[in-house]
């Protein structure tokens, strides 16, 4: 018993290193991480311009993967500015983080379609004497970005497009293609068609175009879950523009903030002369939608059928989602104050370089006044 | 041993062939030249046929190897030997089969993890890294991983040990027979069931919100069952005269069993329990599920969102960026060691106290 | 899965419980005591209750409102106005994929079990079983991310030569050649690779129980080492090996980080497993949880519901494998 009452003490004295360890490595790491990241965007606002308003305290939000770098440099900003904030926006997904919303765990979502009745119903739930509304903040265009060796200006148009992705058009030398392209020596390879593996907002906006534009080669009913059968598919925004990456012969569609570094095809909108993305090919977009929503809602409809010179018919416009009354007392002052930085004209200015969209003027003044309201 | 000797006679009489006291055996080099002999064919036809691929070289040479191995052996030998021979072979093949992508998975992730490792990565979390961003860290996630298994392990354990004190020590009649059942059944419930479990029962329907602890309860549903078993195998152990003895002595039930059959089986029983909290260390699934994910740290597992480490990984995966790839397997390389390191303890416990009734 | 090795254990403490009832005094210790085992015991079995409760409902919910039907409809459409959604394609993905593994897992770690015990130089079989042993504890999503990065780009060789070699035989053909390779096929070898250390292990672990007297019987009567091991040591290990691959295939069923990294799923039944397309329970659940509304999430758990009740009946196979092997041993002995 003597032995093992010593090996017993020797246990319990490993598991108070452990424990005390566990301690003591508490408080040992750091949230920052200013110094040593070179990469990609800087701080672009001036902190100055940045409205605190006592907000303080965690924010959580979550939603669609499509804002989510824009979202992350403002939060960058917003937190550089602001130190007693903590912004945690996580891309999930539209859906769960209108369901996070829903539930209550979240203080405002992301979404890349507005909300359904159904959601506004049981809304009423968690915005105690208000409902949850609708406001547009980034405009995201969906470039058609594609890999293939040797061919640099693509131009496809929609029925093209409709049967490339419906795997009717297999081979990338295919007739249709070569008569878009006369100049372009179009190889004798398979096409890898990525869509996305989840439900996705990109999704839905993209076969939206493709059924407005090419109804008669799009028969799917279109939303959030890609229809079609074969074709690659591939997880998230990036996991989709990493396989297009890693393969010679693929195509797909992505958020124009994912296609860097990748080849975009042209657009053959039925305008004058092939349309290319650019963000302000975007913005002419979305200038044509109108507000389609009621009741504080600022719910957009786009106008995917466009012919306008110059501008690109693909996009999506993802919203925030709040409570216009009743939102928790605890997160508002800060849920306000991000919500008002980002739809300022500094912070919607900054998403261009960062192949965003921003908002056209009127709209943006809208939600800014919307925010003005929340409570 | 009679049904085998009517099923293979010839093959294991020797008297078959009358006369003959030793057989003929192939010089030890034999396999060494069919070896080189076979190569040199292979790439001789490789050459002549213009492969491309290695692969079809080395693909020849193998079959050549094999096909020479048994014909010259049925030649020299006899049939049984040229068998035995193929099958030696195959053994071998096996082996190097799978030794190379377990190998492969190992070097892939040292090589590409240990150049991510330093003071930097170890100590900060991801607060405001965009995908694209170098630096960063996996800080959050070892604070979310340790807190989470710690938690699990602290509920787990002592239900785990109970159940198992109580099958082995109390246990009779329908209830011992249904819990052994049920024990049988939780061993395969997939992680991902666990992790909708709780989902449907802690968040949807008790309406609390994502946090590290909803992650350490479905880990507690995959731990409790490991434990139970590798306790019970334990407490088996334990030589019923030790009981015996001291239930002689008047001592009580409850204290005979805390006092002599819990020490004396407590190495395998530390084992078993650290055997488990490495494999929970690396459930992604009910993570994913539960616990949302958060940059930032946050030492609180009861309220707030937190990351950990095979959720990191993940994360990091699908941002899908070179950084974030990088990330990705410098997280996965101390996600490894963590769990190597648990383990190796876990053996030098086993080895330190092994049960002196073993095998 | 240490719990399942063989340890022959002696008959439990029956007799200890002698201090227990008959004398009709219990001390307070002592009922609390085992108040509290007998307290563990139960609530493990209110948990279970619970789990299949919560599951049965929730599935319930989903598949009344279900549009198709819940186990021909190839689509995956949970979150649409009707809904939409069915199994089938999920059914098929998970066996194919899980069959692909076992096909490819069971031979290999039967081969790498004999190598250790019979063949491996003695000083090269201990270390060997050690490194097997840690290989078992590596996370499933260090083999996903391995899978991912590494695996698919260097299998494309192999499906472009399968393809253009045995394409003939249908299942190996791919309809757009040169496709990148993550399909059923990449995730049934991924799913090998992961859960061939258990069956290693676990193959190994009966495979010693052979008593040496049947071993030295067969080498006696001058038999070579293959056929000692196909008449003495394979039928004696027979079921055991049988368990162990049951315990593989759970494993390989449930599996989820390591098939969403590497598959491309979609909602696609085909025999092609070389083609992109499909998908498995698991990996369907973590990768549409994201997207999905309420009734979506109770969808997904309806297929998880399927998926418990298929690991639970192979694992259930095992066991009753494992118990009847027993007894034959027992008898034996």
């Amino acid at each position: 018993m003597k032995l093992q009452r010593k090996n017993r003490l020797r246990a319990l004295s490993f598991g108070a290193i452990a424990v005390s360890g566990a301690l003591a490595l508490t408080a040992c790491g750091s949230d920052n991480n200013s110094g040593g990241n070179g990469g990609g965007a800087s701080a672009s606002a001036n902190a100055s311009n940045i409205k605190c308003d006592n907000a303080k305290g965690q924010l959580l939000a979550s939603g669609s993967t499509a804002q989510q770098n824009a979202i992350g440099q403002w939060s960058k900003d917003f937190m550089a500015a602001c130190s007693g904030v903590q912004i945690n926006y996580k891309g999930v997904g539209s859906g769960a983080g209108i369901q996070d919303f829903l539930q209550g765990n979240t203080a405002f979502a992301g979404s890349d379609s507005s909300l359904k009745p159904d959601e506004v119903a049981q809304s009423k739930k968690v915005c105690k004497g208000g409902k949850a509304i609708d406001l547009p903040m980034v405009g995201g265009p969906i470039a058609v970005i594609y890999n293939l060796d040797g061919v640099d200006n693509l131009t496809l148009d929609a029925p093209t497009l409709a049967k490339i992705f419906d795997s009717k058009i297999k081979k990338w030398n295919d007739p249709a293609i070569a008569k878009l392209n006369p100049k372009a020596k179009l190889p004798n390879l398979a096409i890898q068609a990525y869509h996305r593996t989840e439900d996705s907002g990109t999704t839905d906006n993209f076969t939206k175009y493709l059924k407005a534009a090419a109804p008669s080669d799009w028969k799917y009913s279109g939303g959030k879950a890609w229809q079609a059968q074969g074709g690659q598919s591939a997880k998230g925004s990036s996991g989709v523009a990493a396989g297009v990456k890693q393969t010679n012969g693929s195509i797909a569609y992505d958020e124009l903030s994912y296609a860097k570094g990748l080849q975009m095809a042209q657009l053959d909108t039925g305008a004058s002369k092939p349309v290319a993305l650019t963000t302000d090919s975007a913005s002419k977009a979305i200038a044509d939608a109108k507000i389609v929503g009621a009741d504080g809602d600022l719910s957009l409809e786009l106008n995917y059928a466009t012919k306008a010179e110059g501008a690109w018919p693909i996009v999506l416009v993802t919203y925030e989602i709040a409570c216009d009354k009743g939102n928790k007392a605890d997160t508002l002052p800060a849920t306000k104050a991000f919500l008002k930085y980002i739809s300022s004209d500094d912070a919607q200015a900054g998403l261009a370089n960062q192949s965003y969209a921003p908002l056209p003027k009127e709209i943006a003044t809208k939600v800014q006044s919307a925010i003005d309201g929340l409570s | 041993m009679s049904d085998i000797m009517t099923k293979n006679p010839r093959g294991t009489d020797p008297l078959a062939r009358p006369g003959v006291l030793a057989h003929r055996r192939m010089p030890r080099w034999a396999p060494a030249g069919i070896a080189v002999a076979a190569i040199a064919v292979g790439t001789a036809l490789g050459l002549a046929l213009g492969l491309s691929s290695k692969i079809q070289w080395g693909l020849i040479a193998l079959i050549l190897f094999v096909l020479g191995t048994y014909v010259i052996t049925a030649a020299v030998e006899d049939r049984r030997q040229a068998k035995d021979r193929v099958v030696t072979s195959a053994v071998w093949a096996c082996f190097v089969v799978a030794v190379v992508p377990l190998y492969s998975l190992v070097e892939t992730t040292i090589a590409k993890g240990a150049k991510m490792i330093n003071g930097n990565f170890l100590s900060h979390s991801m607060a405001g890294v965009l995908s694209n961003d170098t630096g960063g860290g996996v800080y959050h996630a070892i604070i979310g991983t340790l807190e989470q298994v710690g938690l699990a392990s602290l509920i787990a354990i002592p239900i785990g040990v109970f159940t198992a004190i109580y099958l082995v020590e109390y246990g009779r009649g329908k209830l011992a027979v249904a819990v052994t059942f049920f024990v049988d059944v939780m061993t395969g419930i997939p992680s991902i069931v666990a992790g909708l479990f709780i989902l449907a029962f802690w968040i949807l329907v008790l309406g609390f919100s994502y946090s590290g602890f909803a992650g350490s309860l479905a880990l507690v549903i995959l731990m409790i069952p490991v434990v139970v078993r590798s306790t019970e195998e334990m407490l088996k152990l334990v030589p019923n005269e030790l009981r015996e003895a001291s239930l002689a002595l008047g001592v009580p039930k409850w204290r005979t069993i805390l006092k002599v059959v819990l020490p004396t089986a407590l190495g395998g029983i530390t084992t078993g329990v650290m055997l488990a909290v490495a494999r929970i260390a690396g459930e992604t699934a009910p993570i994913l599920l539960l616990v949302f994910g958060n940059p930032m740290i946050n030492n609180d597992p009861f309220h707030g969102t937190q990351s950990s480490l095979p959720f990191y990984i993940y994360e990091q995966y699908v941002l899908g960026t070179e950084q974030s790839y990088d990330r990705a397997w410098g997280a996965a390389l101390v996600l490894i060691a963590f769990v190597m390191i648990l383990n190796l303890v876990a053996r030098g416990i086993a080895r330190w106290k092994a049960p002196k009734t073993g095998r | 899965m240490e719990i399942t090795k063989e340890t022959a254990p002696p008959p439990p403490a029956v007799p200890a419980a002698a201090a227990h009832g008959r004398r009709g005094v219990t001390r307070p210790g002592d009922r609390i005591f085992s108040g509290l085992s007998r307290g563990s015991g139960i609530l493990l079995l209110v948990l279970m209750a619970a789990i299949a409760v919560f599951l049965t409902v929730r599935a319930a919910n989903a598949i009344s409102q279900d549009h198709g039907n819940f186990l021909t409809t190839f689509e995956w459409d949970a979150n649409t106005t009707p809904p939409v959604f069915g199994i089938a394609v999920l059914l098929y993905g998970t066996l194919v994929s899980s069959v692909i593994a076992m096909a490819i897992a069971v031979p290999i770690a039967v081969g790498i079990a004999l190598f250790m015990t019979h063949y491996a130089p003695r000083r090269l079989g201990g270390p060997l079983a050690y490194v097997i042993d840690l290989l078992a504890a590596v996370p499933s999503i260090v083999y996903g991310l391995w899978g991912a990065l590494f695996l698919v780009p260097h299998l494309q060789g192999l499906t472009s030569w399968l393809d253009q070699y045995l394409g003939w035989t249908v299942i190996f053909d791919q309809s757009n050649p040169g496709t990148a390779p993550r399909n059923l096929f990449t995730a049934g070898i991924l799913l090998a690779i992961m859960i061939l250390p258990i069956i290693t292990n676990v193959s190994r672990e009966v495979i010693r129980q052979v008593p040496a007297a049947h071993e030295e019987a067969a080498l006696a009567l001058g038999a070579t080492r293959w056929e000692t091991i196909r008449m003495s040591v394979l039928p004696f290990a027979r079921s055991g090996i049988i368990s162990a691959s049951m315990l593989g295939l759970g494993r390989a069923l449930g599996e989820t980080m390591a098939v969403v990294t590497v598959l491309s799923s979609s909602d696609k039944l085909t025999a092609h497993i070389l083609d992109p397309g499909g998908g498995t329970f698991a990996a369907n659940i973590a990768s549409h949880f994201g997207e999905a509304t309420s009734l979506g999430r109770d969808a997904l758990i309806a297929s998880g519901l399927v998926l418990f009740v298929i690991t639970l009946l192979v694992n259930g196979a095992a066991r009753v494998i494992i118990a009847r092997r027993k007894e034959y041993s027992g008898a034996n002995a």
